[in-house]
């Protein structure tokens, strides 16, 4: 991708806060029109490069530049941006009418055309007829929804969203994901999101940052972070993953053959430096990817057998853990209903076999 | 992968002037702009404090002869405050009515700030309300009230008279230390029970309930819980009223009589009447640093016995 | 088994403990209302007969109406002084991070603990050193100064109670910094404004005995009065002055401190 496309780039941006680092030498790009999101625990810094965006905080060093332009002399009311908070930050003493029409007064618009407005960016939240309503008088959700259409109808270039469905339970937060990422396709606006919630960035975003400690592990696709995570930390961060360690006995066209604790020889594709003859290093395979079977299959796939510990049944879908012989941890499998119920029913303690195709294999550095 | 873009990166364009860099160092920081908006309430504050205060010290060692300073830096001040009989007598007089008036209040207003901390459920403002409006109204006019109830033909005189309970007025009810100690008491009530109350307020009242459910008697629940999460709203409340007490001036005025007079209608003359600046500004720095080793001794030693009761 | 809990059980001791001392609190001074009405020039029991004379003589005394006159632009100017500089104290003490914050506010908080005379002795010397009359002006500079931590400590509340998110999301918006001011912060503010205002005014309207220290010929209420007091036939004109004030400053004083939690989420109970 070329630099044209960078909407928002991020270069060597630090900032501290006295002597803790908050974020630490961070640089990528988003490009325009995305849905790109910031995903990482508590403290990792997340919600700082967001103000900086949004031009509440300063870099330490470093430089933002959105559509081409440096930010670091322009103040928040300047910005092409636009925030939805945390908390929403609605005004207590307006109506929902003056609060989504709040910042429409700087952009010297005429009344007429104001209200015509409001009232396309109600109907745009599904909130048509909550004008007069306060703050007070509004749910959780419908308050994220004034929220945004307060931020939306300025047209920014490109809006901020700071974990802004936190605070709603399970099933509204679904459905306010759907209806966010509709939106934003259909307005075509880039989006910047925070969450701590990797489901969530999965299930909304173009292009996710993983961060951690200020800096940011990866930044890639969903299907990218998941099937390809650059280290242990990501792959562990984003959904459930199986780690072993072993040690590099050969490397030759692109596979790599490998001691595993546990699993003895096994063979894996090899696509990084960081493979090499007797390298020591991490193998990662998804639960999903591992096959569980009372019996050894007979199609030469490679295979381990181990001990079955504890089963958990979700409905759609079991999680069997496994544990091996040489292996630190037990195995997490998991497996769709169809394909458990066709054996024998699973006793504990009762001997398994895990196999796996090879390709299904990451290999990670160590830390 | 992350994208490295430093090498493609237009070239920054800052502002040349130094004022710009200025107003974007400005910006990045925080602290300067928040001092910016603090320093005018700060100047004022530390300059129409310490200034004044500084003057007076500096002034407590010169000497006065007629209306003139005499500047020559001299301890003769100090010297007559602590030596002479009568100026050590009224200090210690203040002090104690001061210490007799702050236990008082402290004793009677923790009952109080107890019952609306943890028995009121229903409008807490309007008792909180209620007990704090009395201290903003005039000081003056609560002792003067005072003065007219404990007079030797004041309210109560005239009530027990009128009641054929006495022949003769009580003459030591006024123009006594008694009377200084009383008016005390109450005109500063009002302000010990905010600190307790608000301490009280703080304690989390899973702690008690666990006490409870542990099979504690609600004697023993208040003296080991409640008591001593409490002691620094005590403590804050002893400190506001033993300090500005000391100094009071129009309680012994108007109740104290010759034998009620504090330490402050002593350094009102030296500006008045008496006509010694220096020796006032003496006996004010003099009267300032007793009460502050006191102070510092007394939070010394109330953590010291609270730590030992936990 | 009752629904309240077994510790916040109504407390009847207390109760009538809490009743008294209320009692014991205001009666004291309802006797300068009640004597004010009372048809005799001593002040004693038993009561005479019911008279509004001694309102009379006092709505007629030009002093005194001068001496309120003072008070009254004295206690308005250094109010208005005192809560300016107390907003802008609390604005910045609870919105940005600035080192050594604990320290300053102890240092503004002062005034609240030391006792009067030693500041007005103090502010004496320094006035007069400095060449500069004993009037109403240095009465007012000595209200304000007793009065900001009073400002201050309202205001700090109100700031607290109230979202920084809330200016952020206004500039956000595009309204410059003093936009915002207006349009989110005052709005937001403005009870804890009139609060301090009421709350600035009845400490320096009440004030004695640093007016007593600092002023030069024009007196105020409060000093007005205490000259009065040494005259026996004048004191009950006294107390029909003071109980008008007396009334007056409770009804501000309530409130003010009403106004102080109007608006402001309740989470937690307490000043």
């Amino acid at each position: 991708m070329t630099n044209n496309d960078a909407f928002v780039s991020l270069v060597d941006v630090s900032k501290h806060f006295g002597s803790v680092v908050a974020v630490d030498h961070l640089s990528f790009t988003i490009d325009s029109g995305e849905f790109f999101s910031l995903l990482g625990p508590s403290g990792c810094g997340k919600t700082t490069v967001l103000r900086m965006l949004g031009g509440f905080e300063s870099p330490t060093t470093g430089e933002i530049y959105i559509d081409d332009a440096p930010m670091s002399e322009v103040p928040p009311h300047h910005r092409p941006t636009n925030m939805v908070f945390q908390n929403y930050a609605i005004f207590p003493h307006l109506n929902v009418r003056a609060n989504i029409a709040y910042g429409l007064r700087y952009d010297k618009i005429e009344k007429a055309e104001v209200a015509r407005r409001v009232e396309e960016a109600l109907e745009m939240v599904k909130l048509p007829g909550f004008g007069e309503r306060r703050s007070n008088e509004l749910s959780g959700g419908q308050r994220q929804r004034v929220a945004l259409a307060r931020a939306l109808i300025k047209r920014p270039k490109v809006l901020l969203l700071d974990e802004p469905l936190g605070a709603l339970d399970k099933k509204l937060r679904e459905e306010m994901q759907l209806e966010l990422r509709a939106l934003q396709e259909s307005v075509g606006i880039t989006f910047i999101f925070v969450t701590h919630d990797q489901e969530e960035a999965l299930t909304l975003s173009s292009r996710i940052a993983v961060m951690a400690r200020g800096k940011a592990l990866q930044v890639a696709s969903p299907k990218d972070l998941y099937n390809h995570p650059v280290s242990v930390e990501v792959a562990d961060f984003i959904g459930q993953m199986n780690f072993v360690e072993a040690q590099v006995m050969d490397v030759h066209n692109g596979n790599a053959v490998l001691d595993a604790a546990g699993l003895g020889k096994i063979t894996a594709p090899a696509n990084s430096d960081f493979v090499r003859k007797s390298a020591n290093l991490i193998v990662a395979v998804r639960p999903e990817k591992l096959v569980l079977s009372t019996e050894r299959r007979s199609d030469g796939q490679a295979a381990v057998q181990g001990t079955l510990k504890t089963s958990a049944y979700l409905g759609d879908r079991n999680h069997f853990y496994v544990s091996v012989d040489g292996c630190e941890k037990p195995f997490a499998v998991v497996a769709a209903e169809a394909e458990a119920s066709g054996e024998k029913p699973l006793d504990r303690e009762s001997t398994v076999w895990l196999s796996w195709a090879e390709n299904a294999l990451i290999l990670l550095p160590h830390d | 992968m992350i994208k490295a873009t430093t090498e493609n990166a237009t070239p920054v364009m800052r502002s040349s002037s130094w004022r710009g860099r200025l107003h974007a160092l400005y910006l990045r920081s925080d602290t300067l702009k928040g001092f910016t908006l603090l320093s005018p309430t700060l100047l004022v504050m530390g300059l129409t404090m310490c200034i004044p205060f500084g003057i007076m010290v500096v002034m407590s060692f010169w000497t006065q002869i007629g209306f003139e300073f005499d500047t020559a830096f001299s301890l003769v001040n100090y010297v007559e405050a602590v030596e002479k009989p009568m100026y050590r007598a009224l200090l210690l007089r203040s002090l104690t009515i001061s210490a007799i008036c702050t236990v008082v209040t402290v004793l009677v207003s923790y009952p109080m700030a107890y019952y609306v901390a943890f028995h009121v459920r229903k409008h807490k403002m309007v008792w909180i309300i209620l007990m704090t409006v009395p201290f903003f109204s005039s000081y003056l006019l609560r002792v003067f009230a005072w003065k007219v109830i404990l007079g030797y033909n004041g309210v109560i005189n005239s009530g027990l008279k009128g009641l054929g309970l006495i022949e003769q007025p009580l003459a030591f009810l006024l123009y006594s230390p008694t009377a200084v100690v009383i008016t005390l008491a109450h005109a500063w009530a009002a302000f010990a029970i905010l600190p307790i109350y608000i301490s009280l307020e703080k304690i989390d009242r899973s702690l008690i309930e666990a006490a409870t459910d542990l099979g504690d008697s609600p004697v023993k629940r208040f003296l080991g819980i409640t008591l001593p999460l409490s002691m620094p709203g005590v403590i804050a409340a002893s400190l506001m009223i033993f300090i500005p007490t000391v100094g009071d001036y129009v309680t012994p005025a108007l109740v104290g009589g010759p034998d009620g007079i504090m330490i402050a209608n002593l350094i009102q003359a030296q500006f008045g009447l008496v006509n010694n600046w220096p020796m006032g500004a003496a006996l004010a720095f003099d009267m300032m640093l007793v009460v502050a080793v006191i102070s510092l001794l007394y939070i010394w030693l109330t953590r010291k016995v609270t730590e030992n009761i936990a | 088994m009752n629904e309240v809990a077994y510790i916040d059980r109504a407390n009847r001791p207390l109760y009538f403990y809490a009743i008294l001392y209320l009692a014991f609190l205001y009666i004291p001074v309802l006797f300068l209302p009640l004597f004010s009405f009372n048809d005799n020039i001593y002040i004693a029991f038993p009561l005479k007969g019911f008279t509004t004379q001694w309102y009379v003589t006092m709505f007629n005394d030009q002093p005194m109406w001068a001496a309120l006159n003072n008070s009254l632009r004295v206690a308005c100017v250094s109010s208005a002084i005192a809560t300016l500089l107390g907003l802008f104290g609390a604005k910045a003490v609870t919105r940005y991070r600035i080192p050594g914050v604990k320290p300053i506010i102890f240092v503004i908080m002062l005034p609240m603990v030391v006792p009067l005379i030693i500041m007005g002795v103090a502010l004496l010397i320094l006035v007069t050193r400095l060449g500069f009359d004993l009037s109403l002006y240095t009465i007012a500079m000595a209200h304000v100064l007793i009065s900001v931590p009073f400002a201050m400590a309202t205001l700090m509340s109100r700031f607290e109670g109230f979202d920084p998110s809330m200016e952020e999301a206004s500039s956000d918006l595009g309204a410059s910094p003093w936009s915002t001011f207006w349009r989110v912060t005052l709005p937001m503010v403005a009870p804890g404004i009139v609060a301090s205002f009421l709350l600035c005014f009845t400490i320096s309207f009440d004030e004695f005995i640093m007016a007593f220290f600092l002023g030069g010929t024009d007196p105020t209420l409060p000093i007005f009065i205490w000259g009065q007091l040494r005259f026996p036939q004048r004191l009950p004109g006294v107390l029909a002055l003071g109980s008008l004030i007396l009334i007056i400053s409770f009804v501000l004083v309530f409130f003010s401190l009403w106004l102080r939690r109007w608006g402001v989420e309740d989470t937690k109970s307490g000043i």
